[in-house]
């Protein structure tokens, strides 16, 4: 069966009042955006739906995918169009779809009709059980079953029928562009990306941030983070990333402040870091990939110590799972493979062997008193030389 | 300043064989095989290389056999002669610091049933020979070495090692085929594999200024082998295969080039070489584990980690390398490193530098400035 016309189904965005229709138009543009490098589309709103129709050539499996991963679908239909609208008609393209679809198939079903055009002859109770019966006439091997059929034969009279029986998980979640923006701390590990993945399913837009240390990190580790970012955008769109350069500031810390505490403070410095190129671009938002004690830098303690410093609102959408859940979702998003590459970021380089694991903040506090000669020029020395890449996925530039 | 000192893992082409690569892809672009001009164009190349090869290694040009490069020539020429002799024994004789292709390959035929020692190596880097001697025995049917070690740039025993097997095979009557891993040798010496009594050897052409993904085994007419890849029988059906046109003919050029004027290219080389050694062994804590070869220089720099270092080198445009290339995926430490005894606090702070022709004293002497600054910064920052 080849599908030109796909009906997009939304959950939330049906309950968001008098706003909807923006968020309608918000994801009928996402839509167009994810597939316009599959060929030539339309996008249709119509009485609370949304149609996407083909008008060229394309791969069926790779719109499929690729609407998958559009935030604010929970459902893609393939469907039939029937654009004569007489019982005759409908009997004979639903025969032949079920037909085409479902063939020899020993399987049961039932028929949904539906009338939005209520001037339609036919009532959707006469509806169900005429086509049922000419269905079970052509295919044999099918059975009614209206409790639990494992074919649901969706028929809707409007101003054309449409006629459908599969439905494809979406993602689910809003449409990226309704939830304003946040700036993600994006490392190269296994968290960070599914953080970024997890905000942007709530309609958040992305930028993000990386901290790159050379020469204790390596240009590939600074490429890994940059795929990594691609793959989120695939999700997301186009990342911004902001690469700082964080050397000079790590070594002044791990000269003056006690190597305990290096971790801890340097991680108060790039959310301080962080957080000033998020204002500076718009940004609501912090994002990290954080998850209760799962290194020293995340117990309860680190964490209080390291929030410290923001004043902004931080989202830390790991925080309550388990490595193996967040390993799950990374898989998913199809981040694990690059996140595991085995370069070296810059919070492991110096870290202590036995670092604080409950920090206190006046005695971190003390400790930066030590920076305080350097650590302005350095601040701003960093965020002066931020470099910014694009990150998107269509990227087939060597 | 870019400077380039990582010839052992490639180097670059250079100006005649990127003509002639030209040449093959523009006009004569044919298939050698077919029977049209186009293809007897195209196979004119394939002789011009076979034929500048066989001149260099004094050799038959029909005991050449192209391949995609070193890895494949190694693959070729383990499996093929093993597979084709286990008649006659399954007994497989190599070294603790073979190159990735050779031991990988031997690993292989071992999975399938073949014995294999792994020779030492004594403190010089050096192929342990009286060791050798007594593994040699009735089951031996291939010894597979390399010429020079692409870590620290030994160069290894061949023509003892063929001597000794030649003895072996005379007495006991037997054909134990000698196969040599010539890649880092090819280029920077005279190589007779006939008159040494070397069965098997491969070469590469990338790291003498020809392309990736050309190289070539010349195997003994005598010798039994058996090929790796079926299809259309190139090469005498032991390599099918489209011949790589392109590369094959860059390969041959680059081989003209590089021994037309060898004695220049080697003193060019060694000067560099030795004088980068002299001077980065002042810097305090810094020693050399460097072998004899022209172009490779191993050099250890204490309290440093060489990944950092590689690093900071490649900031101000000095492109270096931890191990070699192709073993630096594997997370083992450096296996030729621990073999010559280095002390196990400097097999994490040890680098590759290698040379080509084209390096120059300026070079050195920028290099040897910037390690100088370098060097005692990064010993104030290490992991505590």
């Amino acid at each position: 069966m080849t599908y030109n016309t796909f009906l997009i189904k939304y959950a939330e965005i049906g309950t968001k009042g008098k706003n909807r229709y923006k968020f309608e138009d918000v994801l009928c543009q996402q839509i167009k955006n994810h597939v316009a490098h599959l060929g030539t589309f339309t996008v249709r709103k119509e009485y609370g739906r949304i149609f996407l129709h083909a008008e060229s050539d394309y791969d069926y499996e790779d719109l499929v995918k690729e609407l998958q991963k559009v935030f604010g679908i929970v459902g893609i239909c393939p469907i039939v169009v029937e654009e004569n609208v007489t019982f005759e008609a409908i009997r004979d393209k639903v025969v032949a779809y079920v037909k085409e679809v479902y063939g020899e198939q020993s399987k049961t079903f039932k028929v949904y009709a539906r009338r939005a055009k209520k001037s339609f002859p036919i009532s959707s109770m006469e509806m169900n059980s005429e086509l049922g019966h000419y269905v079970l006439e052509a295919c044999p091997n099918l059975k009614v079953d209206v409790h639990h059929p494992d074919i649901l034969l969706n028929v809707e009279v409007r101003e054309q029928v449409y006629i459908y029986s599969h439905v494809i998980k979406g993602a689910g979640g809003l449409p990226v562009g309704t939830n304003g923006k946040a700036m993600l701390l994006l490392s190269g590990g296994i968290d960070s990306p599914v953080a970024g993945y997890m905000i942007a399913k709530r309609g958040v837009e992305l930028e993000a941030v990386y901290f790159n240390a050379p020469p204790y990190t390596s240009e590939r580790a600074k490429q890994k983070v940059v795929d990594l970012a691609r793959i989120v955008s695939g999700f997301s769109g186009t990342i911004r990333l902001h690469i700082v350069n964080f050397t000079d500031i790590q070594l002044a810390i791990y000269e003056k402040c006690p190597h305990e505490e290096l971790t801890i403070i340097m991680r108060r410095y790039m959310m301080k870091i962080a957080q000033e190129i998020a204002t500076k671009n718009n940004c609501q938002a912090l994002i990290t990939g954080e998850s209760i004690g799962q290194v020293a830098s995340q117990t309860m303690h680190s964490l209080a110590c390291t929030n410290e410093v923001c004043t902004m609102p931080v989202f830390r959408p790991c925080i309550g799972m388990d490595k193996q859940e967040i390993v799950d979702i990374s898989e998913m998003i199809e981040t694990y493979e690059t996140s595991i590459l085995p370069y070296e970021d810059c919070c492991t380089i110096f870290v202590a062997k036995h670092p604080v694991t409950k920090p206190v903040l006046d005695i971190i506090k003390r400790s930066e008193t030590k920076l305080v000669d350097v650590i302005d020029d350095l601040m701003q020395k960093a965020l002066e030389t931020v470099e910014v890449v694009e990150a998107k996925v269509s990227d087939l530039e060597i | 300043m870019e400077v380039y000192f990582d010839n052992a893992a490639t180097t670059k082409v250079v100006p005649s064989v990127r003509e002639i690569m030209l040449e093959t892809l523009d006009d004569n672009y044919g298939n050698p095989s077919s029977r049209h001009l186009k293809g007897v164009d195209a196979e004119k190349y394939l002789r011009y290389a076979k034929n500048v090869l066989s001149k260099q290694l004094k050799c038959e040009p029909k005991e050449i056999t192209f391949t995609s490069g070193g890895t494949e020539a190694n693959n070729l020429a383990i499996i093929g002669i093993a597979q084709a002799n286990k008649r006659a024994g399954n007994h497989i004789i190599t070294t603790g610091i073979e190159h990735p292709s050779v031991y990988e390959p031997v690993l292989y035929l071992e999975s399938l049933g073949f014995r294999v020692t792994f020779l030492p190596v004594k403190k010089d880097g050096k192929v342990d020979l009286a060791k050798f001697r007594e593994e040699l025995c009735d089951e031996t049917i291939l010894v597979s070495t390399m010429a020079v070690n692409n870590e620290i740039g030994t160069i290894e025993p061949v023509e003892e090692i063929a001597t000794i097997i030649k003895a072996y095979n005379d007495e006991h009557g037997k054909e134990i085929v000698y196969h040599v891993d010539a890649i880092q040798a090819f280029g920077k010496q005279i190589l007779y594999p006939k008159r040494i009594g070397i069965h098997a050897m491969s070469i590469s052409g990338h790291k003498i200024h020809g392309p990736k993904g050309s190289g070539a085994l010349f195997v003994d007419s005598k010798v039994k082998i058996v090929p790796i890849l079926f299809g259309g029988g190139q090469e005498k059906g032991l390599r099918s295969g489209t011949e790589n046109t392109a590369a094959i003919a860059g390969f041959g050029k680059a081989t003209e080039e590089m021994y037309s004027n060898l004695d220049e290219n080697l003193f060019k080389m060694h000067t560099v070489k030795d004088a980068f050694i002299e001077r980065v062994t002042q810097i305090e804590g810094v020693t050399s584990n460097s072998g004899e070869a022209p172009h490779i220089a191993s050099i250890s720099f204490r309290g440093v980690k060489s990944e950092v270092l590689l690093h900071a080198l490649e900031e101000r445009g000095i492109y270096v390398s931890s191990g070699s290339a192709c073993s630096s995926n594997h997370p083992a430490l450096s296996g030729v490193l621990k073999a010559i005894g280095l002390e196990k606090d400097l097999l994490d702070s040890t680098l590759r530098f290698s040379f080509c022709e084209y390096n120059t004293l300026e070079e050195v002497e920028y290099t040897i400035a910037v390690l100088t600054e370098l060097v005692p910064v990064l010993r104030r920052f290490t992991r505590k």
